[in-house]
């Protein structure tokens, strides 16, 4: 190894062992990026304007058990998700709590979403194989994974 | 100052940088690589432990363990193949590296998932024995 490379390996070294390095902003894109990445995994990395920043927060707080399942992130991944669902959700309406005020944490359990998806509870059409689940918005919203969800991109299928 | 003690302060300081920019657990390894982590940390969890085993993998892999899913659930009972997220249907990319060379290569990533599944798979953390396992069986898979 060259007297150079060695110099430059030292650096590394004493760089990985030092003090972590000091808390600096994100770089723009960053939390986009992480919700993308931690949230979009398992499941469409749902618009933050479908949910009021209440909600938001509420399902952050219960990651580990996150409808049923463990959804953890680290602790620095987790405010960069927070920064982002914050900074998109939407205004808060009187029907997005609870009779008891907690906030309503599921997409599909507001009322716009019953509201707007009605016949699809009533014949059952989340249970078909070629849908499977609420969840899955992808399966009608042909363009769910750019955001978008009007009409001229719904097919429902069989 | 002499030119080549500039120089030579200037190397150290860019590896300085080079180090900070990419935390240990980022840095890009191979799967091989996160086996023998795994095989060093199994040694300190049971002194008796005597190797890693495909087969034992496999069953593991494959196992309820007495709860309704299995890593194969989701991860498809051939894990060369693509599979997908039981509730959401989300797709989830083959998982052997033989059928998806970015499995593995990342130190964080797969303990973040060893983590998350675990839990809800056994509802307990995994063993650095049972990881092991299932990367010897995932890494003899071919495609």
């Amino acid at each position: 190894m060259s007297r150079m490379r060695i110099v430059a390996s030292i650096g590394v070294a004493l760089a990985s062992v030092g003090p972590a390095a000091a808390a600096e902003p994100p770089p723009p894109g960053a939390p986009a990026a992480a919700y993308a990445e931690e949230c979009g995994s398992c499941h469409l990395a749902y618009p933050a304007r479908l949910l009021p920043r209440a909600s938001w927060d509420a399902v952050l707080d219960g990651l580990a058990r996150h409808f049923g399942q463990d959804a953890s992130v680290d602790a620095a991944t987790l405010p960069l998700l927070r920064a982002h669902l914050d900074a998109g959700a939407r205004q808060p309406r009187a029907s997005d709590v609870r009779p008891d005020g907690s906030p309503i944490l599921r997409i599909t359990e507001l009322p716009w979403f019953r509201h707007e998806h009605g016949r699809f509870d009533r014949d059952d059409a989340w249970q078909r194989p070629s849908i499977g689940s609420a969840a899955n918005c992808g399966a009608c919203h042909r363009e769910a994974d750019q955001g978008k969800f009007g009409e001229h991109g719904i097919r429902v299928p069989k | 100052m002499h030119t080549r003690t500039l120089l030579l302060l200037l190397l150290l300081l860019l590896g300085l940088i080079a180090g900070l920019a990419t935390p240990a657990a980022a840095r890009a390894q191979t799967p091989a690589d996160q086996l023998r982590q795994y095989e060093a940390a199994a040694r300190t969890e049971d002194p008796a432990w005597a190797g890693f085993s495909a087969a034992r993998g496999e069953r593991f892999f494959q196992a309820t363990h007495g709860g309704d899913w299995s890593c194969a659930t989701c991860h498809q009972r051939t894990p060369t193949a693509a599979g997908s997220h039981v509730v959401t249907r989300k797709p989830i990319q083959p998982l052997a590296p033989a059928a998806n060379p970015q499995r593995f290569t990342r130190p964080d990533k797969t303990e973040k998932w060893f983590t998350r599944n675990c839990n809800d798979v056994l509802r307990r953390p995994c063993t650095a024995g049972e990881k092991g396992d299932v990367l010897a069986y995932l890494l003899a898979l071919e495609r």
